[in-house]
This record gives structure tokens, sequence and C-alpha cells, in this order.
């Protein structure tokens, strides 16, 4: 199982790891991020890509 | 199948090399990994520069990109260290010291440089370009020092940011563009429009449709001649008319650098009759590649392809033949003006815009781009949350298209 924790102090709502990984990153309205904390293994890769692919680092993931 | 590599070497320490090096350690390379950076510092992250480092609300160690823990993972580090050839045959580079690095993998990541034309190069004080850390902390004391008159000359991103962090910092700004508006050959000229007035709003003047020709000065510069004749006073001067792939190293070694390091769908570096050289790969801004959802070669200078394509490039060097090709979709961002710019796809290959969602006017919109009927990009300003749907509607458009039988290897530009 992964747990996903993203600092949001970092997060600037650019938006990439939506993008890379629908199920577990969602911006609302207002451009705050909402995410699945544990999401299931079939996310895992999405997960990672949505890792590599923020801007600004705030995504960390536990396995 | 080739025998298990045991001394990769990367080439480039910036946002490519970086991640490639990581991505190797991630996917269970255990063998030697050994990172060579041209720059002197510590690997560190370009967006700011022009932006939010430049304007002086963040640090260096705030620009890091990689944490000390992840330092010492079994990497070594090369920075302030010049490759100026590669054997491809002996399998090792040479330095400008003489000495040679031994590799049997090998990751370009290289980047590029920032170009300027002859003419602007002159030596004069004042006059700067802004790619590396070292170009931000010169001009930034440069601008503490002699604050005046600023004038830029190219309007790509890395001009329009300049011009808006430099009015922020209450200076005079000129931006010099030969073209007809900023940003034209990455937006097109709708959104490209509405950037000048959204500048121009913030008190950046504009000379569009000239060339910077000549700089003036004895010691320091003090203006910058145009092609209409006239000059433009200037205390400081940026020139900002985009960057060159760095691939003079790999002149003359079988690598086919025309335009970048020519690589297939996987990144697999190319000689020039398009044979995969074997144990070579290429990633970031220095790598151009077939694009799988837009057809032909794109090379892409933007952040999120460097650091998703370094991903690609680690697993294809370490196995060929379970390599996946770089299907990530081109997509930016840009501050300006305390409004966030972001596309996705490839806006350059539209031929009909239109805006899909909110107005220019507000300065929050989606635009969607079109070539022949399918949607090849959309650019936002101040709409992430719809901006990120865009890049499934252009994926899902080209599968239909394949679906559908049509040709799938079209070339539009």
């Amino acid at each position: 199982m992964i747990r996903v924790d993203v600092d949001l102090d970092l997060c600037a709502s650019h938006g990439q790891c939506e993008f890379a990984a629908p199920e577990v990153f969602t911006l609302d309205d207002n451009a705050d991020l909402a995410f699945v904390a544990e999401p299931g293994d079939d996310q895992a890769a999405a997960v990672r890509a949505a890792v590599r692919v923020c801007p600004t680092r705030a995504i960390r993931v536990v396995e | 199948m080739a025998a298990p590599l045991r001394r990769v070497v990367v080439v480039g320490a910036s946002l490519a090399g970086t991640r490639a090096a990581e991505a190797l350690r991630a996917e269970g390379f255990d063998g030697d990994l050994v990172v060579i950076g041209a720059e002197p510092h510590r690997p560190y992250d370009r967006p700011p520069l022009s932006k939010a480092f430049l304007g002086g609300a963040v640090t260096e160690d705030e620009i890091r990109l990689t944490d000390p823990a992840a330092a010492s993972a079994g990497i070594e580090w090369r920075p302030g260290t010049q490759v100026t050839g590669v054997d491809l045959a002996a399998r090792a580079l040479k330095l400008a010291s003489g000495q040679p690095v031994a590799f049997d993998g090998l990751v370009i990541a290289s980047g590029a440089a920032a170009w300027v034309p002859s003419g602007l190069d002159t030596g004069l004080a004042g006059v700067h370009v802004l790619r590396t850390l070292d170009d931000a902390r010169a001009l930034r004391a440069d601008l503490s020092a002699a604050p005046g008159r600023v004038v830029v000359i190219g309007a790509g991103f890395i001009g329009c940011e300049l011009a808006s962090t430099v009015r922020a910092a209450g200076l005079a700004v000129t931006v010099v563009e030969p073209g007809e508006r900023p940003l034209q050959r990455v937006v097109g000229p709708l959104v490209g429009d509405r950037v000048q007035r959204m500048l121009a709003d913030h008190g950046v003047h504009w000379k569009l449709g000239v060339t910077a020709t000549r700089l003036r000065g004895e010691r320091r510069v003090t203006g910058v001649e145009l092609s209409d004749g006239t000059t433009v006073p200037a205390d400081v001067v940026v020139v900002a008319v985009g960057v060159r792939p760095a691939t003079q190293w790999l002149a003359g070694s079988g690598v086919d650098v025309r335009d970048g390091v020519r690589c297939d769908d996987t990144l697999r570096a190319l000689d020039a009759a398009g044979r995969p050289v074997p144990g070579v790969v290429a990633a970031g801004d220095v790598a151009r590649w077939p694009h799988p959802v837009f057809g032909g070669d794109v090379r892409v200078e933007h952040w999120t392809n460097a650091a998703m394509g370094a991903a690609v490039a680690a697993r294809t060097l370490l196995d060929p033949e379970a390599a996946a090709p770089h299907d990530t979709l081109p997509s930016f961002w840009s501050d300006q003006c305390g409004v966030r710019i972001q596309g996705v796809g490839l806006p350059a290959r539209g031929t009909e815009v239109e805006i899909a969602e909110g107005s220019l006017e507000d300065l929050k919109f989606l635009a969607r781009y079109y070539h022949a009927g399918r949607q090849v990009a959309a650019v936002a300003m101040n709409m992430t949350k719809q901006l990120v749907r865009e890049g499934r509607r252009i994926v899902d458009g080209r599968i239909a298209v394949e679906l559908a039988g049509l040709p799938n290897r079209t070339t539009t530009k």
C-alpha cells in the first residue's frame, strides 16, 4: 500500500498532479488541492508520475 | 541481451540529469553513477530564476533540486566540470582537464545554453543573459546597483517574465521583439496579444516588429539601437532571444546533433543513419524525439518535459527491450503580473483557436487550439482546473483518430 503526503505550504496549484493521477489529486474551484491519502495500489504508477511532475516538489510517497 | 551496465555517467546536472540519476537508482541500478555538471553549483531549479529568485522572494537554498539526504544515494556529483568530447567506441568522455571518464552507459542531459546573436555579443558591462544561477545573481546585483532603464531583447517566456519581475520592482522596462507580439511562437496571436496588453497595463513599453541591431556604450551599455533607426536608452540590457542545444561536445561523436540530440521515441540517441547508439540515451531540452501523440520530431524546452523524459531515458538505458515511449504531453506554465499562464500540447501547431471558457478581457480563460479539426493544445490564464482536463481531451482525440484507422503519423509541421 502507498501513502501520499502533500506539503500544502509548498503546493502552488499547478495542477500537474491532477493530470498525472486524476483519481488521487483534485483541484477545487479555488485551485486548492484535495487528495486521497491512501490510494489503491493500482494508482502507484500514476502517483509516482505526479511526484515527478510537481514543479514545487510538494508530494511525497511512503510505501 | 546486452550485459548489465556497471558504470553510468550523466552529462548535465540540471533537472533532466538529476532526475535521470535519481530514476536510475529508483529503478534498481546499483553500479557506479556519476553526474557531471558544467556549472559550479549543486543542482538547482531554473524556473524561479526569472521570477521569485530575481525578485528576491526566494533564496538559493530554496531552489535546490536535491535533498541533502538524496545526495548520499551513491551518486558521485562532479560540478564545475566541462565535458569537451566523447569517444563512443572507447566508451570515454573527454574533460577540459584532459582526464578521461569511462562509462558503459551514457545519459545526455546537457541542456541548452543562452544564445546571443553576433552584434549583441559585445562584452559591455550591464549586458546580461538569464539561463544560469550565476546569470541571475549577476543580473540581480546589477539591477540593485544600477536601478535605471532596463531593456529586454526578446519576448518569449523569459523576456516576458523578466519584464513582469522588473516592473514589480519599480524599474522602467522596454521589451524589443522582432515579431508582432510577445509569445507568438508559443501561444499564437490571440493569447500573445492579450499578454502584450496585460504587460503594457503594468507599465511595460513595447518595441514590436523591430530588431535590436547594436548596443551602444564605451565600457557600460547606454542604449540599444533598433532596426527602425531609433535608439532606446538603457542602463541594463538582458538578451533573451532563446537558447541553443548544448551539443558541441558531441560533435564528431557519431550522434546525430542537428537541432539537439536526435532520439527514437524511447529516447535512445540515434546516429546519422537513424540507428540507435548502444547504451546512450538523452533527455530534457537537448533531446529531439518523435512524439507518439503528435507525430513528427519535437524538441521541448519545458520543465515538465525534462522531469518526465529523464525517467523514460533511465528506464530505456537499463532495459532497452522493455522501453516505453516518451509520450508525456508538452506542458508549461508562466507567472506574469500575478497571472498564471498554463498550456498543454503544441499550441504552435494550432491553426484555429477558440475561447472555450471565460474571457480574454478578464485574464481568466481557456483557449483550445485545433489543427485540421483535431485539438492539439490548450492554453489558459488563471484556469488551472479547466486546463488540467485538456490534456486528456488531446490524448483521447488522438486515440479516436487512430481507432478510426486514419494515418497516425502525420507530420503537420
